[in-house]
């Protein structure tokens, strides 16, 4: 028989997944409208994919399938690695990055709750390194092929890619800032180029919203705290900004920054990822803020064109070093005690 | 009145109208009365009565073990018929010494001795306590008697009456309020003579609205003006003594350290009422309120004798047929009792267990650092934390995270989306911390007592040799002197050769002659009171012997001249 | 080539003199290794090891003259903290210094007592009290169990008790982590 206490509040890994899993379908969505439906083909790929390495997994380990495959977190690492590939990524790509974030970033680690990096965020940066070519290769916005093709493309293995695909926004800013041999200034870069919307890409707009709506409802339920995606996105914001009233030709506007990529993405659904970020309030913060810092850097100065994925990796590995000098204080030995 | 808050805590279901609409009724006589000597924090008491022996309602039958301890009493009159372990309720289910009484059903009072508040000295009036069984009844069975001493700083600021009882299912405390808040009030104002406490703060949760206006009417009726009744939140949980403290004043009493050097101290209503009963009517604590409810058909407060077993108790409540379990204490510290043990002064509550009331947790899933652990924790703690040091056995860690600042209020467990029993991991850790430092304590003592042990056989032989050595020199001297005053012209010459042979002769002369009169000390042992014919057949074996020692001295002798 | 051979080995000489600076600079008095190994053993002083007390055999072990392994009282645990200590491999108890009992009190039964001293001179620890020709008992909190005053007693009146399980020394247990095998 069990120890007190003998009551258990209605909750479970699974409701929070689950939730999870919803707050990301407002972005679906918004995909499905802009770029068509073949993104709902990656989904699906993802998620079987998921299950069944995890099962595998499962059984090679000894561990109880049911419980484990039913906790909903191998279709949440699933869905976040659709959504940050290329809606029409060949269904290999999709393939063998959810089976490596599956397999080895989170089974081989112990599972549920060992995993010291982000699963989706391992698989990208993997995949980005292995395929630089196929991970850029974004469908234009706004006029989705039909079904039929994107399948074809999906599936096939033909690519006539140049017709289809073009750059993401922050792509194609910074090859076009970095286009040697004449001065270039955002406004050149940007001038002329269809795939700059209002704030950042054009169309990515509305996903970056359906992001936002998810993870303020999440927020809502309670899943997530306030400190992860506040600080990433006020630090990401803030550093950009300064940067651009100083630069405005060379460094692209906090609004941008905000509305492109993965930013969005990231702060209310990857950073959040209780089991490889900070847990402290005050350790949330830092490690928000940190992966903001980097965001930022590899974005303006790096190779790859976003720079979420290798923060948030670079940040995973600061986590025990982050909590140990975040402990909150606690009752009664607060600082200034008030004893008479 | 500007209220603080603490943080964390949780909001369960409560339970509470089940038992609230009946009034408090009476206990019926049990049948036999189990009353165990050990119902407090601290020392055992000592048992003052025997087998066989008639016992008055209110005697005490159980010495307070030194100061930190209370004594226990006869919770009715009647028969001592054995003092022997019985089954305790304690989560080890293991047997602890009790008095068992049957009793006579006469209720029979031994004679009450009452004290004047304002004119006994404090001490006198501490110790009278003690040995009336006052301790703590919201739970932790503190003796009362300890706590009514003023801090370091003399008079404390707030006296805080603690009748929030933020459990689950527990209404005892409610139903106390409503029906006996003028002796609750009286007794808060004995405290606060004894305390010199400037303000006495009573805390309510909100919702308990008649206890609240009831308490609030007694305290205008008996016009205590520094005494004020405070409705605070309900949340889970408020009525443990430091948030109850930090709600009410904004102090935060830290682990290990009390609550009296913050100006502050806190008891239960019912410790506040037994108090007054104790020092008022001279009667001891001999029964308390307690909840039956649960999986039973008629929900409701019981005054019950202390040793009453739970069995007959919970009989009273009409338990359905599904009832598994009894639990004493709430559902979220309470603990299953082992069997049909005795009431005693902590039991607050029993609460019949069924498997649709309280299902088994579904199986424990790995942490995902959620971290609802710590957001729910009211003592700022990071659960999962101290659960991976827990578990791994990492105890030194866990103490590092403040393992001892949980109180075990189980809202980690209760928020766990894991299922994870984080209550049990730390109780766990404590116990087995406890019990290193205590095989340490014992270690350390051990190599103590066998390092002195060392030394002085050290030192007593060094003692024993210097004697020794002044010994020989005296005789050597000895020696020495007799022969100078002693020359005697023949004999001058051997002697003076060898005076240290001659010294070591006169010693083994002397041991042996030590030795010889020792053996003529000896005699046997059983050589008094005997008969004269006893004593005639001593003497004969005494002459025999002699005679024995005379022929083998002859013999000897012989043998030396052949 | 040259110049990298020489930059080498003056990065090589920099270092090591660096590190040999910083290990007379920041030497760690620690306790001596002999005190620290006397901490993890249990002080009985019963002499199972083979050795007259726990600090004469935390000498031994210091010196590498004794192994980790005989002190039965210490049981498996006291082995692996001193392994842990001394950077060893654990070993199971050496059988021939007896076997891990658990913790047991010395006790004298009163009617056969004839007060001769014998186990007073015998405890290690002073926990045994009486004179000449008065009743010895044992002080109970203070005896380690170390069985020592058994063999002396001539009329053979004490015994080792076992320490029973109570309510003031009850632990929790670990709790018991369910896992459903894979079906």
């Amino acid at each position: 028989m069990n120890n007190s206490p003998y009551f258990r509040k209605p909750t479970s890994i699974q409701v929070i997944m689950f939730k999870v899993l919803v707050a990301l379908l407002p972005a679906v969505a918004a995909y499905v409208w802009l770029l068509g439906a073949g993104i709902l083909v990656n989904v699906a790929l993802a998620s079987i994919t998921a299950l069944a390495g995890e099962a595998a997994m499962l059984k090679v380990r000894g561990r109880p399938i049911t419980p484990f495959l039913s906790d909903g977190s191998a279709l949440v690492t699933a869905w976040l690695i659709a959504l940050t590939f290329p809606p029409l990524s060949p269904w290999w790509l999709t393939v063998a990055g959810t089976l490596f974030a599956v397999v080895v970033v989170k089974q081989l680690y112990g599972g549920l709750g060992q995993n010291p990096f982000n699963p989706a965020m391992a698989a990208f940066a993997v995949m980005i390194v292995a395929f630089p070519a196929l991970m850029s290769q974004w469908p234009s916005v706004g006029h989705p092929l039909d079904f039929s093709a994107q399948l074809k493309l999906i599936l096939g293995g033909l690519r006539e890619l140049d017709a289809i695909t073009g750059a993401t926004p922050l792509d194609a800013l910074r090859t076009g800032l970095r286009e040697s041999g004449h001065p270039v200034t955002i406004t050149s870069v940007m001038n002329g180029n269809p795939a700059f919307g209002m704030a950042g890409g054009k169309g990515w707009e509305l996903i970056v919203l359906g992001y936002l709506l998810g993870g303020l409802w999440l927020w809502q339920q309670k899943v997530i705290t306030w400190h992860i995606p506040l600080a990433f996105l006020a630090v990401l914001g803030a550093i950009a900004g300064i940067f651009h009233l100083a630069s405005p030709e060379h460094f692209a506007s906090p609004l941008f920054h905000l509305a492109s990529g993965g930013a969005m993405l990231g702060a209310f659904f990857i950073l959040t990822d209780p089991i490889s970020s900070a847990t402290t309030p005050r350790g949330k913060l830092v490690f928000a803020a940190g992966a903001a810092l980097l965001t930022w850097i590899i974005r303006s100065f790096g190779a790859y064109p976003d720079g979420v994925a290798f923060s948030v990796l670079l940040m995973n590995i600061l986590v025990p070093l982050i909590d140990m000098y975040t402990q909150p204080p606690i009752f009664g030995h607060k600082e200034g005690g008030q004893k008479q | 009145m500007n209220l603080f808050k603490f943080n964390g805590g949780v909001k369960p279901d409560y339970h509470k109208d089940e038992s609230v609409s009946d009034p408090i009724a009476k206990a019926p006589l049990p049948s036999q009365l189990v009353i165990p000597l050990h119902q407090s924090i601290g020392g055992i008491p000592h048992p003052l009565v025997r087998p066989g022996q008639k016992v008055l309602k209110g005697e005490r039958i159980g010495a307070a073990d030194g100061n930190v301890s209370s004594a226990v009493h006869a919770s009715t009159s009647g028969k001592v018929i054995a003092v022997e372990p019985r089954l305790m309720p304690h989560p080890s289910g293991l047997s602890a010494l009790c008095v068992v009484i049957e009793p006579d059903g006469e209720e029979r009072w031994i004679e009450k001795g009452r004290l004047d508040v304002n004119s006994t000295p404090p001490d006198v009036l501490r110790d009278f306590l003690r040995d009336a069984g006052v301790v703590g009844l919201g739970g932790a069975v503190f003796p009362s008697h300890l706590k009514l001493k003023a801090g370091k700083s003399g008079g404390l600021e707030a006296l805080i009456i603690n009748g929030a009882e933020c459990e689950p299912y527990i209404t005892c405390d409610d139903l106390l309020m409503r029906e006996q808040a003028e002796t609750i009030v009286k007794g808060a104002a004995t405290m606060q003579t004894m305390l010199t406490a400037k303000t006495v703060l009573i805390g309510i949760e909100d919702n308990k609205p008649e206890a609240f206006e009831a308490m609030k009417a007694a305290v205008a009726k008996l016009a205590e003006k520094t005494m004020e009744v405070v409705m605070v939140p309900t949340r889970y949980p408020a009525g443990g003594a430091k948030q109850l403290i930090r709600v009410l004043t904004g102090k935060e009493v830290p682990h290990g350290t009390r609550s009296t050097d913050y100006g502050v101290q806190c008891f239960n209503v019912a410790t506040a009422l037994s108090i007054y009963r104790a020092l008022e009517y001279g009667e001891p604590l001999i029964s308390r309120i307690v909840t039956v409810t649960g999986n039973v058909g008629r929900a409701r407060n019981y005054e019950v004798l202390l040793g009453t077993p739970v069995s007959e108790l919970v009989a009273l409540a009409d338990p359905r047929p599904d009832t598994n379990r009894l639990i004493m204490g709430g559902p979220m510290m309470g603990f299953t009792l082992p069997g049909n043990t005795p009431v005693v002064k902590a039991t607050n509550c029993i609460i019949a267990g069924s498997p649709k009331l309280f299902p088994e947790p579904p199986p424990e899933m790995p942490c995902i650092r959620c971290g609802s652990c710590s957001r729910a924790c009211p003592h700022d703690l990071q659960p999962f934390e101290l659960y991976w040091f827990s578990r791994s056995k990492n105890f030194g860690k866990a103490q590092e995270y403040f393992l001892f600042d949980c109180i075990e209020c189980g809202c980690c467990s209760y928020v766990c989306p894991s299922n994870i029993p984080l209550v049990d991991y730390f109780r766990f850790a404590k116990s087995e911390i406890w019990a290193r430092e205590k095989d340490k304590d014992a270690a350390d003592s051990a190599r103590v007592r066998f390092e002195f042990r060392t030394e002085r056989e050290e030192r007593e032989k060094a003692e024993k040799a210097a004697r020794l050595a002044a010994k020989t020199a005296a005789a050597l001297e000895a020696a020495a002197k007799a022969q100078a005053a002693a020359p005697a012209p023949g004999e001058a010459a051997a002697p003076a050769a060898d005076p240290a042979a001659e010294a070591k002769k006169a010693l083994i002369a002397a041991a042996l002659e030590k030795a010889r009169a020792q053996k003529e000390q000896v005699h046997p042992a059983n050589t008094e009171h005997l008969t004269p014919a006893q004593e005639a057949q001593v003497n004969e074996a005494e002459a025999r012997r002699a005679q024995a020692a005379r022929l083998a001295e002859t013999a000897g002798k012989t043998t030396d001249g052949t | 080539m040259l110049t990298a051979l020489i930059v080498m080995s003056g990065i090589a000489l920099v270092l090591g003199g660096l590190l040999g600076w910083a290990s007379v600079k920041f030497k760690v008095e620690g306790d001596p290794l002999v005190d620290q190994i006397d901490a993890i053993l249990p002080q009985t002083q019963c002499g199972q090891c083979g050795f007259p007390g726990c600090k004469p055999y935390a000498t031994a072990i210091a010196k590498g003259e004794a192994d980790i392994n005989c002190c039965p009282p210490g049981g498996e645990e006291g082995i692996r903290k001193l392994a842990d200590l001394l950077g060893r491999e654990f070993k199971a108890l050496s059988a021939e210094h007896g076997v891990e009992k658990p913790k047991q009190v010395a006790l004298i039964i009163e009617d056969t007592c004839i007060g001769c001293t014998l186990c007073l001179q015998a405890c290690p620890v002073d926990a045994i009290i009486g004179a000449a020709k008065q009743m010895h008992t044992v002080v109970a909190p203070l005896c380690t169990g170390c069985e020592l005053c058994v063999p002396p007693c001539p009329v053979n009146c004490i015994v080792m008790k076992t320490v029973d399980e109570s309510v003031d020394n009850w632990k929790w247990k670990y709790p018991v982590v369910e896992i459903r095998k894979a079906s």
